[in-house]
């Protein structure tokens, strides 16, 4: 030990620098956001809630493709369809289990009707595992609710698909 | 009649000192988290009650509704018991403290030999809690525990020596009074040094807090606690440290004395002297918390036996040996 280090740690200098910095460091802006009160800014692409959407003219969008069910690697998806008396197919059963997916994004992207889309809501917590199975008619409420952030958010994303 | 009169009024006067302080308590773990928040940049607690003042208050009132969960292999009896120990050694040694010079609990002659007992005893809480719980955390948690708490006391002890010196009384508000003229922050200032950092020590408060390190230790002696059981070790723990706060501002700081006589500070109540001096010896032990590391075990000891307990061994022969050459030692 030299004669610098031997002062140092006598009179604490290391301490009480590290003091200084901290009491500094009490009186600069937080760098955390105050969160139920203010939200984080949410990207366009960000994966959250299911939604299925409607045509304007309030035409279910979903043609019963089965894609989103083919390519969910969780396996969440589950669609079982018939043919309407006007003869376009349809499905009769939508189900997400919301405890399953990963969400990955991969329904949303292979959806060629931009039905199945996941929108920015991410508080959709629940207090049993039942209300997380999402069935046709909820996933429909979310596309109703969401509708316009979700128009918009796919506009914005579309010169980068 | 007599003795319920006597009874009541003895009532009154504990829940006089007893009160504030454990609302000080919930505060002062507020002002913890804050601090620790604020060096962190972030916010802490800031959503129950203004600026988050309540937030301790929800945090107990949820821990009363808590189930508590007692091992099955753990004694039992012992196991329920050494929570309550803990805190109520914590909060009995406020009894000593003065106030003021007539707000003062119990004016005992031996109030500082009182509270070194006092403080010596809580080990026994976290040693009782540690095995208990017959579970290897705790248990090691505690030893840890139990070893760093009696190393620390001996240099605290050797400490007192040296103020007691310079007062010639056990008495806390003779020690107060004593320091009219200087406070001993500054004839003793290595001694106030060696008793801050060994009072973190005491109260397991980083960088000592070896017996809950989270990383080693899950939380130490507290694992297998839950509920009101756990919200009372962590309310002896914020007593305790309270009370080391207060003893360092008794001993060093000139407890409810102002800093100078000027006209000006006699507008400031005495006990509200010895709350500031209190409020900033714990801002301190808030600001340490957030700017250190964890010792290592044999460093702790290490600085323990090797480094404060020589240390102040020597300033006591130096004090005295002072003391003696300049005919100052106090006559009583």
């Amino acid at each position: 030990m030299n004669i610098i280090r031997i002062f140092k740690t006598v009179f604490l200098i290391d301490f009480l620098t590290g003091l200084l910095i901290a009491i500094k460091e009490l009186f600069k802006t937080k760098k955390t956001i105050n969160y139920p009160f203010e939200k984080g800014k949410i990207s366009p692409r960000y994966r959250g809630e299911h939604a299925l959407r409607r045509y304007p003219n309030g035409e279910e969008r979903c043609i019963a493709c089965k894609l989103c069910e083919a390519v969910c690697p969780a396996q969440a998806i589950t669609i079982e369809s018939t043919a309407r008396e006007d003869g376009s197919r349809k499905t009769t059963r939508y189900d997400i289990d919301m405890l399953k997916c990963i969400y990955c994004g991969l329904c949303e992207e292979s959806c060629p009707v931009d039905a199945i889309v996941q929108g920015p809501n991410f508080e959709f917590a629940t207090h049993t595992r039942e209300e997380l199975y999402y069935n046709k008619e909820k996933l429909l409420e979310n596309g109703d609710r969401w509708e316009n952030v979700l128009a918009a958010n796919i506009k914005a994303d579309n010169p980068y698909r | 009649m007599e003795y319920i009169v006597l009874l009541f009024s003895e009532i009154y006067k504990i829940l006089y000192v007893l009160i504030p302080v454990l609302v000080s308590v919930a505060m002062i773990v507020w002002l913890d988290r804050r601090i620790w928040a604020f060096v962190q940049k972030r916010r802490g607690p800031n959503v129950v009650g203004p600026f988050g003042l309540f937030q301790t208050l929800a945090d107990a009132l949820k821990y009363i509704f808590k189930e508590i969960i007692i091992p099955a292999s753990s004694n039992k009896i012992i196991f329920i018991l050494a929570p309550i120990v803990t805190m109520t050694l914590a909060l009995i040694a406020w009894a000593v403290i003065p106030f003021s010079e007539d707000y003062v609990l119990a004016d005992i002659n031996v109030g500082i030999l009182y509270i070194f007992a006092i403080s010596s005893l809580g080990v026994y809480g976290i040693i009782m809690g540690g095995w208990a719980s017959n579970s290897k955390y705790p248990f090691l948690g505690s030893v840890r525990s139990a070893a760093q708490m009696v190393s620390y006391e001996v240099s605290i002890g050797v400490i007192i020596i040296n103020v007691l010196l310079c007062v010639g009384s056990l008495n806390l508000s003779d020690i107060v009074l004593a320091q009219e003229k200087i406070w001993f922050v500054i004839p003793l200032f290595p001694m106030f040094v060696i008793f801050f950092i060994s009072s973190l020590a005491e109260t397991n408060r980083p960088p000592f807090d070896l017996p809950e390190a989270e990383a080693e230790l899950v939380a130490g002696y507290q694992t297998e606690y839950s509920g009101m059981m756990y919200a009372m070790f962590w309310l002896g723990e914020y007593a305790n440290i309270l009370l080391m706060c207060a003893l360092g501002s008794i001993l060093f700081l000139g407890g409810w004395l102002a800093p100078m006589d000027i006209p000006l500070f006699d507008i400031v109540p005495p006990p509200a002297w010895l709350i500031l001096k209190i409020l900033f010896l714990f801002v301190l032990f808030a600001l340490i918390k957030a700017i250190v590391p964890r010792y290592r075990y044999d460093q702790l000891m290490k600085l323990g036996w090797k480094v404060f307990l020589p240390f102040s061994l020597i300033w006591v022969v130096l004090t005295s040996g002072y003391l003696l050459y300049f005919d100052l030692l106090p006559v009583y």
